[in-house]
């Protein structure tokens, strides 16, 4: 009789919702943009997404295992943080050093501060810059789409965020080989494996909307910022505008690593506050920076200031009256 | 005065057990700073060592002669007697090693390693006791020093003490060179060395009342009962743990 009750704290509301399942989501979201990765990059970009998903699922059972902490393979986090990952890099990096990507984000990102939802930063967005860091000259080492994997020998090519570069005050007739807008849509231009597909990115984004897994909150407010920062650098060119929204690695980082849950705020106002500030660094570093794009830099610094956001948007509970406010006016009274 | 403990043990519990920056994160500054290369951060544990054991020897000869009240500033004129001898023998001997350590090099005299030292070993036990201390402490600081630095020159240089090793040379991690990777290093050897000393069966390091606190001889909370405990320890003079 007594194994029949079951007493858990509230919120005694049930949802058929799962990790595992969220995973999923994000898994099935990011397929349009990998796929259009394999189609552009070939072969390369299949092996290495292989080798970061690989690496990052046995990280993660070896490092659970070390820890003796209960295996955790099942939610399938390992599996979206390596996909993420390989999706961040250009499609010419070393296989090794993809899987020491995959490492650091399971094993020092994640795991040694207590595994899924514990992490303070994104993991695959932390990994990404250890490599940038690590690896300057093979981490900004991209092909033209078409050229490698497919052909012997690939055409090393500008991002166009480093021909945006050139672009004092948005006249883009100061930058040389900027693809078209078309084909910045359809992606066939040089950058990270996944963020060259703009259309598949945001397909997948949409999905993720649609099925609530992500809320518009950060992405909008990001993307928005970012938006708004670009009008009044590029003086109102609309062109500018364009290449810097659809360019660099704002729509991956935006809908698909902004939003990680462990690393956000959680109310509305948090959320917007958020974006905001991913949208402000991300605009600074376009602009003033010596790097040609700052989505990753952005995201890691708005990561780590989200414990602040959330001290300073706490919701207040119903009926809460300022105790400060109270005080302030007795004192007043008294004096 | 001193509870008689045998010298070999002063001695090797600054190696693993209260290994100065791995069990009781002193010093981190050079730590993170000087570890870029083996050269360096033995070099900076060298010179660390030498004026952490001349000046225990010097404060715990003078223990009953320094006034409770001024006993900070004190210890700090001693050290930096000592520094800026190793410090004018270094640029004579060495100018290389002063070039690579920097500011650093003077900056043992505000070092927490030895300040902390003299506190809490030195000035409260006999000479031969605070030396073999100051050896045993300095040999673990250079010990932690140079397992740092040999992780980081191998991982973030691809070379050990200047030799390069194939492969890691062609595709250094520059990261491990750089203050982030410091970090990590830092953090993961901590991890592992406290493990290893759990292991043992000697206890995490922690504060332990009034004995190891610089504020203790002005504190108001020395005169109430709260505090009796602790500052009848301090007569005992069981070893403090900063």
């Amino acid at each position: 009789m007594t194994k029949k009750l079951t007493v858990s704290p509230s919120p005694h509301v049930r949802s058929s919702e799962t990790t595992t399942g969220i995973m999923l989501d994000v898994i099935i979201s990011l397929v349009p943009a990998f796929v259009m990765s394999v189609v552009y990059f070939g072969t390369k970009a299949l092996a290495l997404t292989a080798v970061t998903v690989s690496t990052a699922v046995l990280a993660e059972y070896l490092s659970r295992k070390a820890m003796k902490r209960p295996g955790t393979l099942g939610d399938l986090s390992a599996v979206v943080t390596g996909l993420i990952l390989a999706l961040n890099l250009p499609s010419t990096l070393p296989l090794w050093m993809a899987a020491v990507g995959s490492v650091i984000a399971i094993v020092v990102v994640k795991q040694m501060f207590g595994g899924l939802g514990q992490n303070f930063v994104n993991p695959a967005m932390t990994a990404r810059i250890i490599l940038m860091v690590s690896f300057p000259t093979a981490m900004a080492k991209w092909v033209s789409p078409f050229t490698s994997g497919w052909a012997a020998d690939a055409v090393t090519t500008a991002t166009p965020m480093a021909s945006l570069a050139a672009a004092k005050g948005g006249d883009l007739s100061l930058t040389q080989n900027l693809p078209s807008l078309t084909q910045m849509l359809i992606g066939n231009h040089g950058g990270s494996m996944g963020e060259v597909c703009s259309l598949a990115l945001l397909a997948g984004a949409l999905y993720l909307l649609l099925r609530r897994v992500i809320s518009p909150a950060i992405p909008f407010s990001f993307i928005g910022t970012v938006a708004v920062c670009m009008l009044i650098a590029g003086k109102g060119n609309l062109q500018f505008l364009a290449y810097e929204i659809l360019g660099g690695g704002l729509l991956l980082g935006a809908f698909f690593m902004a939003t990680d849950y462990a690393t956000s705020p959680i109310n509305l106002k948090g959320r917007i506050i958020f974006g905001i500030g991913c949208g402000l660094i991300t605009s600074v570093i376009r602009i003033f920076g010596s790097l040609p794009e700052g989505v990753s830099f952005s995201i890691i610094l708005m990561n780590i200031l989200v414990p602040h956001i959330e001290h300073l948007t706490r919701a207040k509970p119903f009926g809460f009256v300022e105790e400060k406010k109270e005080k302030q006016e007795k004192e007043a009274a008294k004096a | 005065m001193a509870e008689k403990k045998s010298l070999g043990k002063e001695f090797t519990k600054g190696i693993l057990a209260e290994n100065p920056t791995l069990r009781l994160v002193l010093g981190t500054c050079p730590t993170l700073a000087t570890t870029t290369s083996v050269q360096s951060a033995l070099g900076m544990g060298l010179a660390a060592s030498i004026v952490l054991v001349c000046s225990n020897v010097v404060i715990s000869a003078l223990r009953k002669v320094i006034p409770d009240k001024v006993r900070i500033p004190a210890y700090v004129v001693v050290i930096a007697s000592f520094v800026t001898i190793v410090q004018m023998l270094v640029k004579a001997f060495a100018p290389e090693l002063d070039e690579q350590l920097g500011v650093y090099l003077p900056l043992i005299v505000v070092n927490c390693i030895i300040l902390g030292r003299a506190e809490a070993f030195a000035s409260k036990n006999p000479v031969l006791a605070s030396a073999v201390d100051g050896l045993g402490m300095g040999v673990g600081f250079t010990a932690a020093l140079f397992l740092m630095g040999s992780v980081r020159e191998i991982l973030g240089a691809g070379s050990f003490l200047g030799l390069s090793i194939p492969f890691l040379s062609q595709n250094p991690m520059l990261v491990f060179i750089l203050p982030p990777g410091g970090f990590f290093v830092f953090g993961i050897l901590m991890a592992v060395v406290n493990r290893i000393a759990e292991n043992r069966g000697k206890p995490r390091a922690e504060l332990r009342g009034c004995e190891a606190c610089p504020m203790a001889a002005t504190c108001k909370l020395n005169s109430k009962e709260n505090c009796e405990e602790n500052s009848s320890s301090v007569e005992d003079s069981k070893e403090a743990v900063i």
